[in-house]
């Protein structure tokens, strides 16, 4: 059996330049990967069909160049949330099953553009709410780690739970994420691979249905940091259609991994610190500054002090983005209507309709979202939500204009959970998995999540590295740098 | 701030999302907790502050207001549940 669809971005791009291997053979190894990976749910909506025939052209595309683009012929998963056109795209949510879209999202344009392939549509949490892929309409993702000698299935994370497992368990080479409080670097963490949420604006978010529109942004999750500075350079783009989108021009991102941050300096956020963390992400952390500090960086103690009411105020903001975006899902344009009995009118249809199609975490958060931007509470909810953002946004600033080049945090407050394990907990309790990484969601700055080592049960943790606005490029070779003292090069026993 | 479940269902009905009345104590449970978590942005000193309205600081784009797309009425009907002679159809609005 092939194994092809074990190799990273850059080697597979590598060996597809010099015509080792073919786009063909690349594509059916994947393919045949998906194939027999059901029990992961992660591929929901397969294109097999689209993939052989976009394999086929970019091995023409390849024949006799050598400057073909990097990601001609590399075959890459998408997440449910990106409109692709002529193919499913319903957000993992049954107020949208059946939605074909008419159009395509940019940023699976730009991929496709240079020609890389498409295996399929990816799990996730339902409209990217949650944070370990149990709200999706498709059912839960498992993530191909498990404990050492327990098979409890594991959650892969979330909201892009699918992307990560199937990066993680080389069903695809790389995959297309989003990212509205952590759901790109929570999932990569959980799963052993890299993932990275771009600055806000760097990524068009046209064609991706929207969650919070303040907060959304795309990124990839991928194997190496190499490989998400190759797909990270062919996502961004300025786009006319996203007003948001920053008109700047996007760099070379694999050229900025030079491996060299002697003089830079880590800040080590002292806030970040939690009451009752667990003692191997306190000493993975001191692993990541002792790496970092041994490649020439100085490690400085910072202070954020705004942190913590980064979570509070994420879920005041994106809740409230969250239930005006979904206003547009009343069965009338697209999706889901339900039936109606005798006498009822247009009330009714939304009503029904949107009880029957959104899920319950989706239903909690549009109802909160719609208290705190009721009359009344406008203010004492919403602006102010808004004000503490302006506050969390402040602490970066300061910390950047004091010189700091990097900010290294712990990526998750823990491994990966089992599936069902948190049923019980309240939506708070769920909510916390996103204590390091909303801050940078709030505040509209760049974060890579890396793995650099295990817990006691043999699962992957990763470390966060929080970069200056518009800086991706210095932020991934910090990235790189940690990525190669660590060696992470684990991979889940398959099982599956 | 506590939730009633006068509070949940007038919540649920501006939200249109039906709830039956059964779920409605649940409901009204849960939306208090989640609230009672954001009560801790009363802590904050405000004064002074402005509320954000961009992430990043840059003048939103400007465009000539031209029309760039168009006769498209089957693409855009496509997805519809519920399409008729070139519209999109819903219950009757008015009585």
């Amino acid at each position: 059996m092939s194994t092809l669809n074990t190799l990273t971005i850059a080697a597979a791009r590598d060996a597809l330049r010099k015509r080792e291997i073919t786009s063909v053979e690349l594509t059916e190894a994947c393919l045949t990967a998906v194939e027999g990976a059901g029990a992961l749910n992660a591929f929901v909506h397969h294109t097999p069909e689209i993939a052989r025939a976009q394999a086929k052209a970019a091995d023409e595309r390849l024949q006799g160049r050598e400057d073909a683009p990097a990601l001609c012929g590399i075959p890459l998963g998408i997440k449910d949330l990106f409109c692709t056109k002529g193919v499913p795209s319903q957000a993992a949510s049954n107020i949208l099953r059946g939605f074909r879209p008419e159009y395509e999202s940019t940023v699976t344009q730009n991929l496709w553009d240079a020609g890389a392939v498409m295996l399929g549509k990816l799990n996730m949490d339902e409209f990217a709410m949650g944070s370990s892929n149990e709200t999706s309409c498709y059912g839960n993702v498992v993530n191909p780690w498990r404990r050492s000698n327990d098979p409890t299935p594991l959650t892969p994370g979330g909201s892009s739970g699918g992307s990560a497992s199937a990066v993680a368990a080389d069903l695809c080479l790389g995959a297309t994420g989003t990212d509205t409080g952590g759901s790109i670097r929570q999932p990569a963490a959980f799963t052993g691979i890299v993932g990275i949420k771009p600055t806000y604006g760097r990524v068009s978010r046209w064609g991706v249905v929207a969650f919070a529109s303040s907060l959304d942004q795309a990124g990839p999750m991928t194997k190496t940091v190499r490989d998400g500075a190759i797909m990270l350079t062919t996502m961004a783009s300025h786009d006319a259609k996203d007003s948001t989108s920053a008109d700047l021009p996007v760099p070379d991102f694999e050229a900025a991994l030079t491996g060299d941050i002697r003089g830079k300096k880590i800040g080590i956020p002292r806030e970040y610190r939690m009451e009752g963390m667990p003692a191997e992400i306190e000493r993975l952390w001191a692993e990541g500054s002792a790496m970092l500090r041994d490649a020439g960086a100085e490690i400085v103690d910072i202070s954020l002090p705004h942190t913590k009411y980064a979570l509070p105020a994420y879920y005041v903001v994106a809740p409230a983005e969250a239930s005006s975006n979904l206003a547009r899902y009343d069965g009338v344009r697209y999706g889901h209507r339900a039936k109606l009995g005798p006498g009822d009118g247009i009330t009714e249809m939304y009503e029904k309709t949107r009880a029957e199609g959104f899920g319950a975490e989706v239903q909690r958060r549009i109802m909160i979202g719609t208290y705190v931007l009721s009359a009344g509470f406008y203010d004492a909810y919403y602006n102010r939500a808004r004000k503490v953002r302006a506050l969390i946004k402040r602490d970066f600033e300061q910390v950047f204009a004091a010189g700091i080049d990097a900010i290294l945090t712990p990526a998750t407050p823990s491994a990966a959970f089992g599936l069902g394990e948190m049923a019980d907990a309240s939506p708070v309790e769920m909510y916390l998995n996103d204590v390091f990484t909303v801050t940078v969601n709030l505040a509209g700055l760049p974060g890579i999540a890396v793995p650099t080592g295990y817990d006691a049960k043999g699962l992957p943790l990763g470390l966060q590295l929080i970069g200056r606005p518009w800086a991706e490029g210095d932020l991934l070779n910090h990235a790189y740098v940690l990525e190669r003292a660590a060696g992470f090069v684990g991979k889940p026993a398959k099982w599956w | 701030m506590s939730i009633d479940i006068d509070t949940a269902r007038k919540v649920a009905h501006l939200a249109r999302i039906r709830v039956p009345e059964d779920k409605l104590p649940g409901l009204a449970e849960q939306l208090s907790g989640i609230l009672s978590f954001m009560e801790q942005l009363n802590e904050v000193d405000v004064t002074g502050v402005e509320p954000m309205t961009s992430v990043t600081p840059m003048r939103l784009k400007r465009r000539t207001d031209v029309v760039t797309d168009g006769n498209i009425q089957a693409s855009i009907l496509k997805n519809a549940p519920d399409a008729r002679e070139g519209f999109f159809a819903v219950p009757k609005v008015v009585e």
